[in-house]
């Protein structure tokens, strides 16, 4: 184990696991996790040595999102998308000073990232927008009815996205940089879910304003394709694998514990529970393959915003979303009435909420509905 | 060829510019071509020159404007000749 997931589980077995249980029944925002994540300087943990950060890789990342997820997803959810926002901050903002300036200060003072992707009425397309940048001299002005907003009262900043000009097409959309000494959130609703409750995902109407640098010079589409996406759909499968794989810890350690008080019999869950290892491993090995992959071809754009490695992420993130529902059921099976219930160590309610969340988020139909578009086109490898 | 991609552009591209006004070397995601839009156009084209665009070039700079796509055009009916 390295050092980082050391450190990530020490910080989850004292801090995000115990605070878990009430984070969901409250659906409150985790701040003593996201707190001692600060501490351990781990929300600038993907800033480069030179700016003051520890330059860990991308695998690094995930690895910290798998154990966290095995802990809280909520927390473990608040801070992946984080990481989002500061991987695309690193990779296409190192050129601009304001952006090495910007995270020079979050390595100093921990700073919380929200995203401001979704938006009323484009119909949960992303990769459009209705808002657009307002000209004000060095300044530029945006407001955005946003749909939600993860943790948005939360954040110490935003990464917004926007159309580029009020005379840009819908899709000609730019990433800004918002500070909240800078930004006003009216909330618009509440979050009252079945799971993934403490990432707090409310709607906002979003207005605020910054210096013409803090506009990421990339297009968004350009850093949707290279970064945003593929990397988002690395830490979400990460983190739901994560949840996976506290079920599975806890279906084993019942079957343990009934294979020790009848010696010699093989408890009745134990095949069930060989079923999920074995399902396990699998899921583990796919999102295993996909960081490995992005790792060697993150600086290839042609190869990034190909069909194939579109369809191949998408298809990443509908498997694990779907694989990950049946092995908590399975692990529910496995421990009976124990994981069934609330108040019991093996329970496994808040980890079906959960996992429920990942078809949900991004929607799984969404997803097959581009790629079915997309394998209209496509053409195997051969 | 130039003008048949135009009228396919017209046709299938949802762009907020009219194709007839679009420069051929200009950019069509900022002219408005969304990932959906681009495999209409890009089933339209193989329908019309009668090619299929191979792996290699389901990528976003095989069509980011007119110019782009008719090099892919050339390259795929120069070697169905």
């Amino acid at each position: 184990m390295s050092e980082l997931t050391e450190l990530a589980h020490r910080i989850g077995k004292e801090v995000i696991g115990p605070d878990a249980i009430d984070v969901d029944k409250h659906a409150r925002f985790p701040k003593a996790s996201i707190d001692a994540l600060r501490k351990a300087k781990l929300l600038s943990a993907y800033v480069p040595k030179e700016l003051g950060g520890m330059g860990v890789s991308i695998r690094d990342l995930t690895e910290i999102c798998h154990v966290l997820g095995q802990y809280c997803s909520s927390s473990a959810m608040v801070y992946a998308m984080h990481q989002i926002q500061v991987v695309c901050i690193v990779r296409h903002g190192l050129e601009s000073p304001a952006m090495r300036e910007y995270l020079k200060n979050l390595v100093e003072h921990q700073y919380l990232i929200a995203s401001v992707t979704s938006e009323v009425g484009v119909g949960g397309d992303v990769r459009s927008s209705l808002c657009a940048l307002e000209d004000a001299g060095d300044r530029f002005k945006v407001e955005k009815n946003a749909s939600v907003v993860s943790y948005g009262a939360e954040a110490d900043a935003l990464l917004l996205t926007a159309r580029r000009t009020k005379d840009a097409p819908p899709n000609d959309q730019v990433l800004v940089l918002l500070e909240k000494k800078d930004t006003t959130m009216e909330k618009r609703g509440e979050w009252d879910t079945l799971g993934m409750r403490g990432t707090c995902s409310m709607p906002f109407l979003v207005s605020g304003t910054a210096k013409k640098d803090h506009i990421l010079p990339l297009p968004y589409s350009e850093i949707a394709s290279r970064t945003m996406v593929p990397f988002s759909h690395l830490v979400w499968t990460s983190l739901w694998s994560g949840i996976a794989t506290d079920a599975l810890r806890r279906a084993r350690i019942f079957v343990q514990t009934e294979a020790r008080k009848k010696l010699g019999t093989v408890p009745p869950g134990a095949i069930r529970l060989a079923e999920v290892n074995s399902m396990h491993q699998s899921l583990r090995a796919v999102i295993e393959d996909a960081i490995a992959e992005y790792e060697r071809v993150k600086d290839n754009d042609d190869l990034l915003s190909s069909v194939r490695y579109t369809v191949r992420m998408n298809n990443l993130k509908v498997s694990v979303s779907q694989h990950i529902v049946q092995m908590v059921n399975h692990a529910m099976m496995i421990c009976g009435i124990w994981g069934y219930k609330n108040d019991s160590k093996f329970s496994l309610g808040r980890h079906l909420r959960d996992v429920h969340g990942a078809g949900v988020m991004v929607n799984n139909d969404r997803l097959l509905g581009t790629n079915a578009s997309l394998l209209l086109v496509h053409k195997e490898e051969t | 060829m130039n003008d048949d991609i135009r009228t396919i552009l017209a046709e299938h591209g949802r762009l907020a510019a009219d194709p007839k006004t679009l420069a051929d070397d200009a950019d069509l995601y900022n002219a408005g071509l969304t990932s959906h839009a681009s495999v209409n156009l890009m089933l339209a084209l193989e329908d019309k020159f009668n090619v299929e665009f191979p792996e290699r070039m389901l990528k976003r700079k095989s069509f980011e404007s007119i110019a782009s796509i008719r090099t892919c055009l050339e390259e795929l009916t120069g070697a169905a000749k």
